[in-house]
């Protein structure tokens, strides 16, 4: 009884220092006095601030935007390279291919953004939204493969056949039966995706030139001038938001969980399924 | 079939060439070669011959290990926790959900939290021992790297110890070992697997961390990460940018294959990878 305390108030001071930074910054994204030393008195100021500054806004919105396409684009490519890899019947040609996959998964952010620079100026491509967007697309694709490809692998090819026997053309089983399938799977994988180029920073500020800032890097160039409240405000707006798509995150899993687990149910009689992780 | 699926595939090779081979071979091809396109070993010879470059590099891998040896420390028995509470997955959207917000604003929250005046410092006065200098300090880079690095490490131990079989335990147990040694040689040994996953996803961006030693560190830890970031962007001197880079490169693989078990490789790939960024 008494080690469970321990381990309990062990789980929430690790947990209190996980968080702790976070609320303080919002903590004080609401004081009067202009820094984070010493809360003064309740404002909002900081929020009108953050909403009628324009440059800021745009930046928040060519982030978004930049998220969107980014992770719609990896999502297409990262399925199909998905369907393609699993397709391959060579063993050793499909172990190459998701080598090839994780070589970005594992390279840390600056050979990324370094050697992703070396390319668009040997390429001739200026830097600015569109450099930033290819290389979103580019270090989304292999994550969106890696969570497509075990739905892939769980297609039952008997489902295919049974569908090409009633009838199906090739299209209709693609989209009638491979697709729902998968679609957890991609859907997963655009989740991903789009929080990696939320998140992004260090590739980023590589190959983004002097006109276009996404939201990282505006912060990282605010905070080395110093403390701003603005930024506290905006990390604040920012925390809302990532809750939501942590909780999406969490629907689509236990959605897709639970129809794992019918599935499997229907199964239980005819074989012996492995034990189910929770 | 076959003709419509390679014809789909198209794009991803397309990727697959350019922006996963091409850049790994323009890397390499600008650290050999010198401002005229010539190849030479100048940038390779300068680099370990120059103590600063060596030291730099030496430096960088000791707080990598420090790095990853605190969130080791901290994160093994959290996973450890975590996997004997109920409502798990709760707790797990818990541990994830600080990854979601920008590693830009964490590192921030740091620069308030430990500034000469910031609340930190406060506490510190209040119990006597004054304010210090915190910020732009080995101490502040440390603290705030594992900080970041802290969930990348508690997910792929938590993975591996929900894997164990707890009747292993008890077995182990019932022969009559204590906890500590069913611990050093049942549960241990079988989570070595997320042990080593945690550490691939903390020991190598940690070599690469460069936005924090400017915040947090003032620049005084010198990271892999930091050098490659100056010879790129400020000094531009891309070829001795680009040698570091392959320094790095190399030790990522030696990394990897230091903590690859081979035989449950590919189990593994799957459900860690997805986590590990």
């Amino acid at each position: 009884m008494k080690k469970r305390r321990i381990s309990s108030i062990y789980l929430i001071i690790v947990f209190a220092l996980l968080y702790a930074p976070i609320f303080y910054l919002i903590f004080y994204s609401f004081n009067q006095g202009g820094d984070m030393n010493k809360f003064t008195g309740f404002t909002w100021e900081h929020y009108s601030a953050l909403f009628a500054d324009q440059r800021m806004i745009v930046i928040v919105l060519d982030t978004l935007l930049l998220a969107l396409l980014s992770s719609v684009i990896a999502t297409l490519v990262g399925t199909f390279g998905a369907l393609g890899i699993a397709a391959r019947k060579q063993k050793k040609m499909k172990s190459a291919l998701l080598t090839l996959n994780n070589v970005l998964m594992v390279s840390p952010d600056v050979i990324i953004g370094a050697s992703f620079l070396i390319l668009f100026t040997s390429l001739g491509i200026s830097l600015g939204f569109g450099s930033v967007l290819i290389s979103h697309i580019a270090f989304s694709i292999p994550i969106v493969v890696l969570l497509v490809l075990p739905k892939v692998d769980e297609l039952d090819p008997a489902l295919l056949n049974a569908a090409q026997d009633l009838g199906a053309t090739r299209w209709q089983t693609f989209s009638r039966v491979i697709i729902p399938f998968i679609t957890p799977g991609i859907f997963s994988g655009f989740f991903m995706a789009f929080t990696y180029s939320l998140d992004d920073f260090a590739v980023t500020f590589f190959v983004t030139g002097n006109g276009f800032a996404t939201l990282a890097v505006e912060i990282y160039s605010r905070a080395r001038q110093g403390i701003s409240l603005e930024i506290n405000a905006l990390s604040a707006v920012m925390f809302v938001f990532a809750l939501i798509l942590v909780v999406g995150y969490y629907f689509i899993d236990q959605y897709s969980r639970t129809r794992r687990q019918k599935r499997k149910h229907h199964q239980n009689e005819t074989q012996n399924e492995g034990v189910m992780l929770p | 079939m076959k003709k419509t699926r390679s014809f789909f595939m198209v794009p991803y090779l397309a990727w697959i060439i350019l922006f996963v081979i091409a850049p790994l071979i323009l890397i390499l091809y600008q650290s050999l070669t010198n401002n005229q396109g010539q190849w030479t070993l100048q940038n390779f010879q300068t680099y370990a011959t120059s103590w600063t470059y060596l030291k730099m590099t030496l430096n960088s891998f000791w707080y990598a290990l420090l790095i990853t040896a605190v969130t080791l420390l901290i994160s093994y028995p959290t996973a450890y926790i975590l996997s004997k509470m109920k409502r798990q997955q709760l707790w797990l959207l818990l541990i994830i959900l600080p990854t979601w917000i920008n590693l830009l604003l964490k590192t921030y929250a740091f620069i308030g939290l430990l500034s000469r005046t910031g609340t930190v410092n406060q506490f510190l006065a209040f119990i006597g021992i004054g304010p210090r200098q915190l910020l732009f300090s080995d101490f502040s880079f440390l603290l705030v790297a594992s900080y970041i690095e802290i969930p990348f490490m508690i997910l792929p131990i938590y993975n591996a110890i929900v894997q164990l079989d707890p009747a292993l335990v008890n077995a182990s147990r019932d022969l009559g070992a204590t906890n500590f040694q069913t611990f050093t040689k049942v549960v241990f040994p079988l989570t070595i697997s997320g042990v080593k996953a945690g550490i691939q996803a903390v020991f190598i961006p940690s070599l690469s961390l460069f936005m924090i030693t400017r915040l947090i560190g003032g620049n005084r830890v010198i990271t892999l990460g930091t050098a490659i970031e100056e010879h790129f962007l400020t000094t531009m001197n891309w070829g001795m940018g680009s040698t570091i880079g392959v320094v790095l490169i190399v030790m990522m693989f030696i990394m990897m294959m230091l903590t690859n078990d081979r035989k449950k490789k590919r189990q593994e790939v799957l459900p860690n990878e997805e986590k590990t960024n």
